[in-house]
């Protein structure tokens, strides 16, 4: 049961990389938004299995931090953003997507070869997964920056969150928790605030194109 | 080479099998298709009441065909043949086996596109060429797909022989193997490509918009076109026996077991039949996709192909 | 616990203003209310920092709380700022309500946003667990990132989304260096919440494993670095203090940059105790020589003035992040000197430059004209604080920076003539400017209040002194904090 548990633990790894490059590939806006759930959902598994595994009852508590924050409240959030805004597409992101596919296996090779010194020297049960969880995090800071609009951008910064949260939980058992208290607090606070933003770009540029955003350069 | 009266009896058995059960399969993915789409489905035996028909027809040839052309139709049938005698179906023991591994496979597959797409530009119609570019973009595409699917499996079982790779992933333990699942859709996506399914290609069309198996053997008839379509429903039939034989391989018979083989044919069987219909609801499921996005769609195969490699590599070395 | 109150204090008084402001900033008394709070926590720093000082460094709430004389003086710094900066924004925020580019609800948002910023960033200053230092860093973000964009103009929209993305991609950079730092605790010191207390960390730091430190210091550098201004991920500093209303930028340039830079120090006393080859130290200096000359060659193509003082700003945290990178004594002492009459000066110059826009009607230095004629307190706190933040004698910014370059001169000589170039490049630069700002003729209507000038000089003055006489018991205090961060 144990080992079972152990190697589930590789599953969700594996099935947050997936999803984190099933993200890139993704055209329609909602689906990005529901991706970002079942990443939440498979963090939450990971997280627990983690506690059972380890008799750590303050990563029950993240987990379940972790749950109503990033299964239910933030995805609530994005949806009604979503639908004031009545954003569907986009259409193209600035590389074409097969591109943006073989740059993610790229970095993910890197992301690996980075994690190894590092997941050698740790001793949580969950240390190979270090190196998925920062390709997570490269690939959607790689998001971030092919995206042409406002909303992937954004949701391309709360995957490389979850990426970091996984890496925290990889690599040493979850931090204490104080400080997961706190960083839930500000991913909160922060799409709030990205929420009422969003309502003021549209606003001022009738579109949620980043390209609008780019007018300020050094002369 | 130990060949043994066992191995020559598996080895018989099993392309007596893929010969005889090929067309059945096609027969019962066309059932389900139909019933899925609440229509009244024919009946199982169809396509060999078709072959039959076809080979009491005559066989029209054009007058610019050259020999290429008439004897294309019995290497693509020799080829698939072959592949299916390969692939360890209901037992290990293959004779033929140790001559050829998963990557003579591959190149048994690419010799038969070669052919078959040379076929289609000898006689110079447009359809044919247009078919032959079509079907040589997926597979340049698939090829790779394919082979990092199969190198994914391989790495796990340290052989590249599909006998060597069956036998020991059915002594394994039982363990969770995510690079095994990548490894799985990345292959399901390619047989998809490769056998000309929905979502990548209609089995059932003659738009010229849309076909690219169909344009290639546009121009066969009669005793020609039944060996394509039995060479067509073979690859489909090694296909989903090569899948098998990877992922789930419970139920193979191994080396000096005869009586198991008698086991393993049910077992196959049933195998098949939820493969079947698992193909059935994946093609009424999708919608063909343009041809355009058709790189994506196997750049994907590709990708989670390399991604089962690499997290093998960081998780299970 | 008499030692704890004033740190009680300082911490929530801020946040109780965030509070009430939240509520009453629009009214009329909502700047009084915001002064009056911000005299509050001055007052309460100035008890801890007395404490702290006169007494011993001190540990609170379950050593969750660390004040030593490192942050003593930085908490006592911020508090100033806070309560100036507080005193300034009454006349201008009024006077931009006359203008109309403040509404009601932006004042209660700009109002209750400062208090909250203030307390995020004591929180910052004085907490000893470097995940909750990490929080509030970005907490202090996210409060600002609003007043960034309050005028909702294109330009101060693109500003805030840029703040925003990028501070938030930099510090996420900073929240893997925390977990690193804690992966390297963990085997030594065990897991919980004591594996991220600095001051358990400091005690083992010569049991850490060097391989993780180097990695986690350099995630650390680039993170918080970013929130310092250091080129390359400096991006946006210039716009969010252009973008921004004046007391922004001046909090933004006062504050906000050397609470990150002291987040970088604290993790740079670790490194270096687990290092042994000075890699953290090298770092620093490298980022901060190429900050330096960066800012000095973008100084000079600026058109815009508050554009032009972040540059400035960033010049400055350069050589600051330079000094502390080259440690020892001298150059440790050197740097804090110069992050407080920095502080004290760039926030003056910001006060000074926010009245001039506001008369002009506009940030384009080409527009400001003949302020020594039009308003002689203005245009000689202008022309002062330029001389100031120059580098020129007898303010306190020429005592830093020669202490800084001697130190060079000593520990890394060729350094020393490009950092002097880069200056010398700067001083041309906005003195250039700054002079066709304030000489020449002038045809702009008076303001419609009183600009409040009394900051400026005071701030002005603080820095005189400090140049020429720095007060026993600040020396004392620098040289404390000198020999905390060590290197």
């Amino acid at each position: 049961m144990h080992a079972l548990l152990n190697q589930s633990i590789n599953l969700y790894a594996a099935f947050l990389l997936i999803v984190s490059f099933a993200m890139i590939s993704q055209r329609r806006i909602l689906s990005l938004v529901h991706l970002y759930t079942t990443q939440g959902v498979a963090l939450v598994l990971a997280t627990v299995t983690v506690a059972y595994l380890t008799s750590q009852p303050h990563l029950f508590y993240s987990a379940v931090i972790t749950l109503a924050l990033k299964v239910f409240l933030i995805p609530i959030m994005l949806h009604r953003v979503i639908d004031r805004l009545d954003v569907r597409w986009d259409i193209e992101p600035l590389i074409n997507i097969p591109t943006t596919m073989l740059i993610g296996i790229v970095l993910v090779v890197f992301a690996f070869n980075l994690a190894l010194p590092i997941s050698q020297l740790s001793s949580s049960i969950a240390r190979s997964t270090l190196g998925i969880a920062l390709a997570c995090v490269l690939l959607s800071f790689m998001m971030m920056i092919v995206r042409a609009k406002a909303i992937p951008q954004v949701i391309g910064f709360l995957a490389m969150e979850n990426g970091l949260f996984f890496a925290a939980t990889a690599a040493t058992n979850g931090m204490p928790m104080i400080v997961e208290l706190g960083i839930a607090l500000d991913v909160l606070v922060g799409v709030l605030i990205l929420g009422v933003f969003m309502f003021q770009i549209r606003e001022q540029f009738d579109s949620l194109d980043i390209r609008h955003l780019e007018r300020l350069r050094e002369e | 080479m130990n060949v043994s009266t066992t191995g020559i009896l598996a080895q018989s058995l099993e392309i007596a099998l893929a010969l005889a059960a090929a067309p059945l399969l096609l027969g019962w993915v066309d059932q389900w298709r139909a019933r899925l789409q609440n229509r009244s489905a024919p009946p199982i035996t169809q396509p060999y009441r078709v072959l039959r028909k076809l080979f009491h027809k005559e066989s029209v040839v054009a007058g610019s065909a050259s020999p290429l052309f008439r004897f294309t139709p019995y290497v693509m049938f020799g080829c698939m043949t072959l592949a299916c005698a390969i692939v360890p179906t209901i037992s290990t023991d293959l004779p033929l086996a140790t001559a050829a591994d998963a990557i003579a496979l591959v190149g048994l597959f690419a010799l038969a596109r070669t052919f078959i797409a040379l076929a289609a530009m000898d006689i110079g119609t447009a359809f044919g060429t247009m078919g032959a570019r079509r079907e040589m973009l997926i597979g340049f595409l698939a090829e790779p797909a394919l082979l990092m699917a199969l190198f994914c499996t391989s790495l796990i079982t340290h052989s590249t022989s599909l006998a060597n790779m069956v036998g020991t992933m059915t002594h394994r333990h039982y363990v969770l193997e995510p690079s095994l699942a990548f490894a799985g859709v990345a292959f399901t996506m390619v047989s998809l490509a490769e056998n000309a399914r929905v979502p990548v290609d209609n089995p059932a069309t003659h738009l010229e918009l849309t076909m690219i198996h169909e344009a290639l053997i546009l121009e066969y008839s009669g005793r020609h076109l039944a060996m394509m379509e039995w060479a067509a429903s073979l690859k489909l039939f090694a296909y989903s026996c090569i899948g098998l034989a990877l992922f789930f391989p419970w139920g193979i018979a191994e080396v000096d077991s005869p009586l198991a083989m008698l086991f393993a044919v049910p077992v196959l069987v049933f195998k098949l039949a939820i493969g079947g219909v698992l193909l059935a609801l994946i093609e009424t499921a999708s919608a063909k996709m343009r041809i355009f996005r058709v790189p994506e769609f196997l750049a994907t195969s590709f990708l989670l192909a390399v991604i089962g490699l690499l997290v093998h590599q960081l998780l299970e070395s | 616990m008499p030692a704890t109150l004033p740190l009680f204090l300082t911490l929530l008084l801020p946040i109780a203003g965030g509070g009430v402001l939240a509520l009453f900033g629009h009214r009329e008394r909502g700047p009084q209310i915001n002064v009056a709070f911000s005299f509050a926590t001055f007052a309460s720093a100035l008890w801890l920092t007395a404490e702290v000082i006169l007494g011993t460094p001190i540990l609170g709430f379950e050593e969750r709380f660390f004040i030593d004389p490192l942050n003593a003086f930085l908490v006592a710094l911020t508090a100033l700022v806070g309560f100036t900066t507080s005193l300034f924004s009454q006349p201008y925020m009024r006077i931009e309500r006359e203008h109309g580019k403040m509404t009601a609800p932006r004042m209660r948002l700009f109002h209750s946003m400062y208090q909250l910023f203030i307390a995020m960033m004591l929180m910052a200053l004085t907490t000893n667990n470097l995940g909750v230092l990490w929080v509030a860093m970005e907490a202090a973000t996210l409060t600002t990132v609003l007043l960034v964009s309050v005028y909702r103009t294109p330009a101060s929209l693109e500003a805030a989304w840029k703040y925003f993305i990028l501070c938030g991609v930099g510090i996420a950079q900073a929240l893997f260096g925390t977990m690193l730092l804690y992966l390297a605790a963990d085997r030594v010191i065990g897991g919980g919440e004591g594996a991220l207390l600095w001051t358990h960390l400091a005690a083992v730091k010569t049991q850490l494993e060097p391989n993780i430190l180097a990695l986690a210091f350099v995630f650390l550098m680039l993170g918080y670095g970013t929130k310092v201004g250091l080129v390359p991920v400096h991006n946006w500093l210039p716009d969010a203090h252009a973008e921004g209303p004046t007391p922004i930028s001046a909090v933004l340039s006062g504050l906000l940059l050397n609470v990150a830079l002291y987040a970088i120090l604290r993790c740079k006393s670790l490194a270096e105790g687990a290092m042994t080859n000075g890699l953290a130290g090298r770092t620093m200096v490298a980022f901060g020589i190429v900050s330096v000359v960066v800012a000095a060659f973008f100084l000079r193509r600026q058109r815009d003035v508050k554009r032009m003082f972040a540059y400035s700003s960033i010049e400055h945290m350069g050589l600051m992040t330079f000094a502390f990178g080259l440690g020892g004594p001298i150059a440790n002492f050197a740097g804090l000197l110069h992050m407080t009459v920095h502080s004290l000066t760039k926030s003056a110059i910001f006060f000074a430059v926010g009245h001039a826009t506001q008369r002009a009607g506009s940030q384009l230095m080409d527009d400001i004209r003949g302020l020594l004629q039009s308003s002689p307190t203005l245009g000689w706190g202008l022309v002062l604080g330029s001389l100031a933040i120059l580098g020129l004698p007898p303010f306190g910014v020429f005592a830093s920076e020669f202490l800084i370059l001697t130190s060079a001169m000593r520990q890394l000589p060729w350094a020393t003539p490009v950092l002097l170039l880069a200056l010398g490049v700067a001083f041309a630069a906005v003195f250039g400017r700054v002079q066709a700002m304030v000489f020449g003729e002038s045809t702009q209507p008076p303001l419609p209040h009183r600009p409040a000038l009394v900051p400026v000089f005071v701030h002005l003055g603080l820095t005189l002194m400090l140049g020429i006489f720095v007060p026993p018991f600040l020396n004392e205090w620098y040289q404390q904090a000198a020999a905390l961060i060590g290197g």
